[in-house]
């Protein structure tokens, strides 16, 4: 086991580090960034933000994705909002507070000057999404407007409707499609990369298989940014996209790069719950909702099984009936308590068996008290003395519909249930994956010309994510980080010239995969990917899910590797090598997440505390909250490859607070 | 339920594609009409079978990647929803269900339901965008105020998910409503001001060029919009379009 050098520059407060380091880090002059290749591997925020940036600034950008255009990356579907420490409410917002409440909502566990970076560039995000025309919600001055997320006691979340994620995205959709019209990018879309290509350590290419014609190609770099977001559907079922898949980041691993914390994962609280075994995914319903909407299930036992057989509804239960956990359990933050927060909580009444739906696992999110408040409000406005209580319902469902009508509408549709009359029944989900690939403060790899971005790498959010940090950091590691720091490596290599794919290296990497691909084809075996997929699923959620435990995870490890065996004999995949196939493209995704969910318990197992949404069973407070081991685990767990996710070698990087003080988190 | 499902089977591009019969039982009418797809093709998978190519990806209905024509409508019998929203509840048992891709010249099959959308690329590079680099010292997002009725109606547009279903709906073949919702987008906006002319003109050029028919004002696509964009914007991106080539 080593120590990892995370590169935080020396000295300097915090607040001076990035602004410091880069005006003094290596810059490639404009002349020879036309010479200088980069490869990006996804599209969404974070890699869309990067391809667009390092193209206008020179350099010619080789960018993949495996959707049929870049508009399509997951990073669309985020909902509520982007945090930005802009302050326009005059409610005490500060760079130092936005870094205060990203750290703390991490349960202390991320790198506090990546952290503070982050939240330094944040107000330059939002201007720069301002300038390209995205269209953020604004009050009747025409200012933009703001609304507040949970786990912090400022408004400071920037949102367009609840389709936040796709009007960013497709901001910087629209940066890429101009400089794709330059040709400054070479836009390769439905292309899929299988393997990283390393030149004398440095990362020099990737094979990537045309998932049109299946044609196995080589493209070289002088350096590869890997943006390929999170590995939530290790679980099968999650609010991930269902192409999103792990692969890029699991090769680059395989090749070299260090894992880091892959049991940190982000179980968000209010999904839909899922109603069978057919089930694909699970859909989110946004956080933003806790705004306005009450959490509650009901305080007596008869009452719920009044309401799982039918014979009440929610609506029946008087307020004196109701157990508003939260609100009851965290008085100070209320609905608004951070993610891993409210997912506990919701899963505590479930267990204690007062979840309401059939499956006993679901509980409600209620609007009426917004409906009433806001209608009260409205008819204050419209000069309505006395309204009728129907008026106020009608005034108060008319502001809600504006807020979050999108989000209703789309509950409506999956559920059939309208919303502004009974309570949604929500549950938590895995949604986002705040382990990744291990990079250092300027977003490189362990291995040399090799970066990771967005939800891919694993610097900023710590053992749990805040709400609408996600896009933040998407774009600021892709509009202003990378662009500078990726300078200062390529400075080295403007001498280089065209990196040639005929080599033994490329040679060598595209034999690998044929042979993956080929033994998919031949196998000729029993059971389709899906089976396998659902299997691994069923073992993460059940084992390395909300909670967790020694025994639990040990027996993980134990199931996992008997799948993957398994999924080795047996494993069918229909078709041919050399067209659309889209079995083809699950089996390479589900062969890597059968490695990497190991990977992910033994991670589990080794951090022997609770912290963020790492939570070890026999780790608790005496109240049942998480309770952190600083002395032991204020680290980062790095893994490397060795051949089998089994024999995984721990490094450490140790976390230095220097600027914050390591608390309990407490949102009581 | 028990169904019986009629599915447009094209082995490539060159291939000249037929219906083909299949029968799916059991099926929940909780299910999404994508994950009855997924019962369809495990099936499939299992009996030896080529499972059938569709498009698809986030399952909640803003990727805009899934594409099917679902007895005679895009997207299926619903209004507002995209083919992954689309619930079995809308169907019957025994129903006999015809799933073909979305078809325009200018989007070739690809493989069964999977069609090539590239054109709709090629329109938002020309001119999709407004040209502003990242560079950190853009000034204040608040130093331009913008009036709440014309951001709201900036982000009505916005909203488009580039699916194709007007295109596929149109009895022309019309790309319009995609077309004039990134135009008028940044009509709206202030931002969008300087490039107007060039945006509309250009996008407009190269919408003709990659073969998509004219608007002849049906509405067809505003119905089946899963987005719900308005004909209005067809009408503002005349006018703009207008504004362009009287300026000369």
């Amino acid at each position: 086991m080593t120590t990892l050098n995370s590169r935080v520059p020396k000295g300097d407060s915090l607040a001076n580090k990035w602004s410091n380091y880069k005006e003094h880090i290596n810059l490639v002059n404009p002349a020879n960034k036309r010479n200088i290749d980069i490869i990006v591997v996804g599209t969404g925020l974070a890699g869309g933000s990067a391809a667009a940036t390092l193209a206008e600034l020179g350099y010619n950008v080789k960018a993949f994705c495996y959707q049929d255009s870049p508009r399509r990356a997951h990073s669309i579907a985020a909902q509520g909002g982007i945090n930005a420490a802009k302050n326009y409410q005059g409610d005490g917002d500060s760079n130092y507070r936005l870094f205060y409440d990203t750290v703390k909502g991490g349960d202390y566990r991320s790198r506090e000057a990546n952290v503070y970076r982050l939240a330094e560039v944040s107000g330059n995000i939002i201007d720069q999404c301002v300038a390209q025309g995205v269209p953020f919600a604004r009050d009747y001055g025409g200012l933009l407007d703001n609304r507040s997320f949970g786990g912090v006691l400022v408004s400071r979340t920037f949102y367009a409707k609840g389709q936040t994620g796709q009007q960013l995205l497709l901001g910087a959709y629209s940066a890429m499609n101009r400089q794709i019209a330059r040709g400054k990018i070479t836009m390769h879309n439905r292309h899929e990369m299988l393997d990283v290509v390393k030149i004398d350590g440095k990362a020099r290419g990737i094979i990537a298989r045309n998932l049109i014609t299946g044609e196995i190609e080589r493209h070289s770099a002088h350096a590869v940014v890997i943006a390929s977001g999170g590995y939530g559907n290790v679980y099968f079922l999650s609010t991930n996209a269902m192409g999103s898949n792990a692969t890029a980041a699991w090769k680059i691993h395989k090749k070299g790069a260090y894992f880091a914390n892959p049991c940190y994962t982000q179980i968000h609280p209010t999904c839909i719950p899922r109603s069978g075994d057919y089930q694909s995914k699970l859909t989110l319903m946004s956080e933003s909702l806790r705004n306005d909407g009450r959490i509650w299930v009901p305080k007596n036992m008869d009452d719920v099984m009044a309401i799982r057989e039918g014979r009440k509804k929610p609506t029946d239960l008087s307020e004196e009936e109701r157990d508003y956990y939260l609100e009851r359990r965290y008085p100070a933050f209320g609905n608004l308590v951070p993610r891993d927060v409210a997912s506990r909580a919701a899963k505590e009444r479930c267990d204690a068996g007062y979840g309401v739906n059939a499956t006993g696992e679901a509980v409600y999110l209620d609007f009426k008290s917004a409906i009433q408040r806001y209608g009260k409000e409205q008819a204050k406005l419209h000069h309505i003395t006395n309204p009728s209580k129907e008026k106020v319902i009608e005034l108060g469902t008319a502001i809600i519909e504006a807020k979050y009508g999108n989000l209703f509408q789309m509950y409506e549709k999956i559920v059939a249930e309208n919303p502004y009359k009974t309570p949604m029944m929500i549950y938590p989900a895995t949604h986002y994956t705040m382990g990744g690939v291990w990079v250092d403060y300027n977003l490189m790899t362990t291995v040399e010309g090799l970066y990771c971005i967005g939800e891919a790498n694993f610097s900023d959010h710590g053992a749990n994510r805040l709400g609408a940090s996600a896009l933040m950091q998407g774009l600021a590691d892709g509009y202003f980080v990378l662009p500078y720091t990726i300078g200062d490596y390529l400075a080295d290599d403007i001498r280089t010239g065209e990196i040639s794919t005929k080599t033994t290296e490329f040679d060598a990497a595209e034999k690998s995969v044929k042979e993956q691909l080929d033994f998919f084809i031949n196998n000729k075996g029993t059971h389709s990917v899906d089976y396998y997929h659902k299997k691994l699923g069923k073992i993460m959620w059940e084992k390395c899910g909300m909670a967790r435990n020694k025994k639990g995870l040990e027996e993980a490890i134990q199931e996992i590797q008997e799948v993957r065996e398994d999924f080795w004999k047996h494993v069918k995949v229909p078709g041919s090598l050399n067209e659309f196939n889209q079995e083809l493209e699950k089996a390479g995704r589900v062969a890597d997440f059968l490695e990497l969910g190991e990977l992910f318990a033994k991670d589990a197992l080794n951090r022997e505390e609770s912290c963020g949404g790492h939570f070890r069973e026999e780790h608790v407070t005496e109240d049942g909250e998480a309770k952190r081991d600083d002395v032991n685990f204020a680290y980062v767990s790095a893994w490397e490859y060795t051949g089998k996710p089994s024999e995984a070698v721990l490094h450490k990087e140790e976390l230095e607070f220097k600027d914050i003080e390591l608390k309990t988190r407490s949102y009581k | 339920m028990n169904l019986t499902l009629k599915i447009w089977r094209q082995k490539d591009a060159n291939d000249k594609g037929k219906l083909v019969k299949y029968k799916v039982t059991d099926i929940s009418e909780h299910m999404s009409f994508l994950e009855m797809m997924d019962v369809l093709n495990e099936q499939l998978v299992n009996s030896g079978d080529e499972p059938v190519a569709f498009d698809h990806d986030c399952r909640e209905g803003i990727c805009g990647m899934c594409s099917m024509y679902i007895n005679g409508q895009a997207h299926g019998p619903d209004r507002g929803i995209t083919t992954c929203q689309l619930h079995m509840r809308m169907f019957n048992d025994g129903d006999t269900i015809y799933i073909e891709p979305f078809r325009a010249n200018a989007f070739p099959v690809i493989k069964d339901l999977v069609v090539d959308r590239t054109a709709f690329e090629r329109i938002q590079q020309s001119g999709g965008f407004i040209s502003v680099n990242t560079s950190g010292n853009t000034q204040d997002a608040n130093a331009i105020p913008i009036a709440k009725s014309a951001a709201d109606e900036a982000m009505d547009a916005a909203t488009c998910i580039g699916c194709g279903a007007c295109v596929a709906t149109c009895k022309n073949s019309s790309a319009m409503l995609f077309v004039s919702a990134k135009v008028s987008q940044y009509a709206l906006l202030p931002q969008g001001q300087v490039e107007a002319t060039d945006r509309v003109m250009n996008m407009v050029a190269q919408m003709d060029a990659e073969g998509f028919g004219n608007c002849t004002n049906t509405g067809a696509c505003e119905v089946e919009c899963p987005k719900g964009i308005s004909l209005t914007n067809i009408a503002r991106m005349n006018r703009e379009y207008l504004k362009a080539t009287s300026k000369g």
